[in-house]
């Protein structure tokens, strides 16, 4: 009986609290408010519509996806949803509706061949290029630069391998191999140039920084699969070793590969469903260009700064209107 | 084949009825055989290492492979007329407005109005309301708090949305699951049947069903609920049918003597009496479905889990590291919850429960105050949208200074010891697996099998191995099984030492025990990166990552098994005057050798799930393999062989643990132990670990 009794003295002190603190804290009425929404609904035909923006797994793409997205919010008024998946899944979405723009796309014969008009359903559409120049290729720490500037032609590598060796690498060099979802041909490379080195696979970006950040740290020995425009090479400016320059075909067959990678074009790519709507912000994707610089410094807003996407692109886009307006035709 | 030859030997040497001491004698003379086979084995590695290793490039593929993903893409090019994805559409538009209306109810406006009809106070008052009805005024005050932290520390909605997924997909398996249970507790033949999809559901990593779930439920809440209620269904299923299989006969046998029907039989004495075995498995499915939130995210699942990934993906720590520990703080939430409503529906049903007329006052009490804080979380706009605070960032920028200054002070002793436990106990057992011609581990693997576990585990390592065989990947498979195993090596000396100190000791255990369930229920995706930071992208690194996921499960099992040796065999042995060590050596551990064995399965079991992440950090093998897939279609096939592989290897390991701990059975047929359920939460007093 006791502890009932003051069970509900407790609970009574609490509500008294809670009230207090709620007279307290009133902020504005809803209902005034919800008033105006549905006045405002009633003017604006809401041209734009929902936007579905799929987020693949890197900041460079987080970047473009959240400046497109802040300027089709706030000068088209869409709705827009960030969808955060990897790039095969964002292009099964085309189809189903779920997804209506990939923003930085870094070549997928296979998917192309799946989805594009003139070879599979056609439920995608190019979007033609978004402006970025993509760079693949071997790249190795700064200070290693540095103190052994030979080492940035292929020739010397062989002569360094030994320093390259880990625990992973079994009495070979280590060559840092990537995420999976980048297209990379480091193992036939290594094997066709006669290299003294094994492909350890980091297996996920995160994973690669890690390491490359460490490396340069403490002068650690490192050569791997890197790539711009990054963010992170605005904190450690990786130095890219050169390979047998790249000519059309010399990737063609994956077994034979001796070449360096060649620069990508980053793309757009639409649904085609999306595309032939009549949303405004098929103009803004359309038109929408910026370059390397451009966004790697909104990816350092958000990788080194700390700052939510929504405020890096924000930011960015405040300061570059001149652009924006570009975009908008 | 002269490998084999010594097992012959070894086999069984003792029958079951013999007197309790033989199991000590079978034990020693296990090893003998076993030591013969790992002899001749490195003799054979010596004459032809390196040769018919099947070993395949990184990023190859075989025909195999192709084929898979073939079979893939004809799916996906079906999709608009295939029947069955016109069905589970439609299942998956039903799910999305499920959601989405509850999301507008809670936590996202519903426009026109610019706040969800009920706004955040009403929410956690409806919350400790509900907390106090189900259970008492303290798991009230444990739900206000959980509540107020996920709003405190910045994360209200993903919060929230974590909720109504976990509370969608919870509420499906019941639906589909307590069926199942009941077949499952009462057909033998149905078991066994169930049981075998039960083990795959179980041991298929994640990421194989993701893509598949993604084809045929589509992008986002959907995939999120399907690939939860997969995850989380099978708990469910094997612990509520073991306590209904548990209800002792002479007691169905009495109630039958009455004439009732099966009907009657199932709703008033089997599900009645198994009630509270029922609520745990509800209770370890929902803990199970919280942990798929992480994985759920790389499909655009709602939830917690996005930040944890946005901060991997930034290589922040401290941005992965609230979101995780609010993970926690929800599982911890929903499990006492759970558990107390269970206890006191039991108390109730026996006619206790306290005072009911004070009660009902509270009650009532209670429940106007709610409508009134509803009330007011819709009329106010400051009590409708959570407040921002900045504590979340703040200490997200203790955790990484905390975790700058760890790997900046241990950077150099951590990567010593990686190279030490590498070059002596990684390197030569990965040349002895992975090196040897794949026909000689082939035979060593199971010519181990069969003095391990006798002629079932040499018939299931058999059947096991061909398949790794058929499937391409035999050499990734044996460098993923030489980390499974020295991760699980490691698992038992941490559970070793930490498992009896905590017996030992009760300070001990209350101050370990919430660590461990912690490291039970973290996403290990918050841990990668200092993990990463200390030991750099190597199979190390994914060894550390399941160690310290496998290990708590572990430490409980042994803490358990050490705790549960009577004290009178203690005392009876002290009264002889042996040291501490003796206690410990010769009475503790032999009397709870059971319990040994079982964590050493789980232990296996929880380090192979974390095959897949350690993909992620540089291991390489079968985890790269299934990430490879999941990331590139045209390696879909070769992911999902890869992970079919990871099932095979579980299969395989659980087999030989199994039928190991089957033949140090002395006391015959009785109940076995629940192999593969996740283990309860909570301090030892709460509960027992459930026994299947």
């Amino acid at each position: 009986m006791r502890t009932a009794r003051s069970r509900g003295a407790r609970l009574g002190a609490v509500a008294a609290v809670a009230t207090l603190a709620l007279s307290a804290c009133g902020g504005g009425s809803i209902d005034e408010q919800t008033e105006a929404n549905e006045e405002q609904a009633a003017e604006s035909g809401g041209e734009c519509g929902d936007l579905s923006m799929a987020v693949n797994p890197w900041v460079g793409y987080e970047a473009s996806a959240y400046v497109v997205g802040t300027v089709a919010e706030q000068e088209l008024g869409c709705s827009v949803e960030y969808k955060e998946l990897k790039e095969d899944v964002s292009w099964q979405g085309f189809g189903t509706g779920e997804v209506d723009v990939v923003i930085e796309d870094w070549g997928h014969p296979d998917l192309e061949k799946k989805f594009f008009a003139d070879q599979g359903d056609g439920t995608a559409t190019d979007f033609g290029p978004q402006g970025n120049v993509g760079i693949i290729g071997w790249f190795v720490p700064p200070w290693l630069a540095e103190e052994h500037p030979d080492i940035l032609e292929y020739e010397n590598l062989n002569k360094y391998a030994q320093e390259f060796a880990t625990s992973e690498s079994g009495g070979q060099g280590q060559f840092l191999g990537a995420d999976p979802s980048y297209v990379q041909f480091d193992e036939a490379i290594v094997s066709n140039l006669d290299l003294d080195f094994k492909v350890v696979f980091s297996g996920s970006e995160a994973a690669s920084i890690e390491a490359f950040r460490k490396a340069e740290e403490n002068k650690e020995w490192v050569i791997g699969y890197w790539y711009e425009p990054q963010y992170f090479n605005a904190e450690v400016a990786m130095q890219r070793v050169a390979l047998p320059p790249y000519e059309d075909g010399c990737q063609d067959d994956p077994q034979t590969v001796a070449c360096d990678y060649p620069e990508t074009e980053l793309k757009k790519i639409v649904s085609t469903e999306w595309s032939e709507g009549d949303s405004t912000a098929v103009d803004l994707v359309q038109n929408f260009t910026w370059t390397n610089e451009d966004q790697n410094v909104v990816a350092g807003y958000i990788a080194s700064d700390g700052m939510s996407p929504e405020d890096a692109a924000a930011k960015w886009v405040e300061e570059n209107q001149d652009k924006v307006d570009a975009w908008l035709g | 084949m002269t490998a084999t030859a010594p097992a012959p030997a070894a086999r069984k040497p003792v029958e079951p009825g013999a007197e309790p001491p033989p199991p000590e004698r079978t034990s020693v003379s296990r090893w003998i055989p076993a030591a013969v086979i790992v002899a001749v084995w490195i003799v054979v590695y010596f004459l032809t290492e390196g040769t018919d290793t099947l070993a395949l490039p990184g990023v190859a593929r075989t025909d195999l492979h192709d084929r898979l993903t073939e079979f893939n893409n004809d799916l996906l090019a079906s999709r608009d007329t295939n029947p069955i994805m016109q069905f589970t559409n439609s299942i998956s538009d039903l799910l999305r407005s499920v959601f989405e209306w509850v999301q507008r109810m809670v936590v996202v406006p519903n426009p026109p109005r610019p706040v969800p009809e009920i706004g955040w106070l009403g929410v956690v008052a409806i919350a400790t309301y509900v907390g106090f009805v189900i259970a008492n005024w303290r798991i009230a005050v444990l739900v206000c708090l959980s509540f107020l932290s996920f709003g405190v520390f910045g994360f209200w909605q993903d919060s929230l949305d974590l909720l109504i997924v976990t509370g969608i997909s919870v509420a499906i398996v019941i639906l589909l699951g307590m069926p199942l249970a009941v077949l499952v507790g009462t057909s033998a033949r149905a078991n066994k049947v169930i049981t075998v999809v039960l083990d795959l559901m179980q041991t298929m990593p994640t990421f194989v069903y993701l893509l598949p779930v993604v084809l045929f439920f589509g992008i986002g809440v959907s995939a999120a609920v399907v690939s939860t209620m997969i995850y989380a269904l099978p708990p469910l299923v094997r612990i509520a049918g073991f306590g209904i299989r548990e209800v002792p006969t002479t007691t169905i046998e009495a109630t039958d003597s009455a004439g009732q029907t099966y009907w009657q039989r199932l709703f008033k004495v089997q599900l009645p009496m198994a009630r509270k075995t029922i609520i745990v498995g509800l209770n370890q499915t929902t803990l199970a479905a919280l942990s798929m939130a992480t994985l759920a995210a790389f499909v655009n699942g709602p939830g917690l889990g996005k930040p944890v990934l946005a901060g991997l993906r930034i290589n922040d720590v401290g941005a992965a590291f609230v979101p995780g520990a609010l993970i926690v703080v929800m599982a911890v939430m929903l499990d006492r919850t759970t558990t107390a409503a269970s206890e006191r529906s039991e108390k109730v049903a026996r006619g206790g429960g306290g005072n009911i007329r004070q009660r009902r006052i509270l009650l009532a009490a209670g429940g106007v105050g709610t409508l009134v804080a509803v009330y007011l979380s819709r009329t106010y706009i400051g009590l409708a949208e959570f407040p921002v605070y900045t504590i979340g960032d703040k200490v997200a920028t203790v955790v990484n200074d905390v975790m700058d200054w760890v790997t900046s002070t241990f950077g150099g002793v951590t990567g010593a010891f990686k190279d030490y436990v590498t070059e002596w106990l990684l390197n030569p057992m990965q040349s002895l697996l992975a090196e040897s011609p794949w026909y000689v581990s082939f035979i060593g693997i199971a010519a181990l099998a069969l003095v391990f576990g006798g002629a079932r585990a040499f018939v299931s390592a058999l059947v096991c191995l061909t398949g790794i065989w058929y499937f391409d990947l035999w050499h990734d498979a044996m460098i993923t099984l030489t980390m499974t195993l020295v991760a699980t090596v490691l698992v038992m000396i941490l559970a070793l030492v930490f498992g009896v100190w905590m017996a030992r000791d009760r300070k001990v255990d209350l101050g370990i025990r919430p660590l461990l369930d912690a490291g039970q229920t973290i996403p290990p995706f918050v841990y990668l990166i200092p993990v990463l930071a200390l030991f750099g992208p190597s199979r190390f690194t994914a060894i550390v990552a399941g160690v310290v996921y496998a290990a708590p499960a572990a430490i409980k099992l042994v803490a358990d098994g050490v705790k549960g040796v009577s004290p009178t065999t203690i005392e009876a042995g002290r009264s002889t005057g042996q040291t501490t060590w003796q206690e410990i050596t010769k009475v503790q551990l032999p009397m709870a050798k059971g319990s040994l064995v079982l964590a050493t399965n789980q232990g296996l079991l929880y380090v192979l799930s974390m095959t897949v992440i350690g993909g992620l950090v540089g291991a390489g093998a079968l985890g790269y393999d299934v990430v490879y897939g999941f990331s590139r279609s045209e390696a879909w096939g070769k992911g999902l062989a890869a992970g079919i592989t990871i099932v095979l290897l579980g299969v395989m390991l659980d087999r030989i643990t199994r039928a190991a701990a089957d033949v140090r059975r002395d006391d015959g047929a009785g109940p076995r132990r629940a192999f593969h359920t996740r283990l309860p939460i909570g301090f030892p007093g709460d509960r027992k670990v459930v026994e299947t």
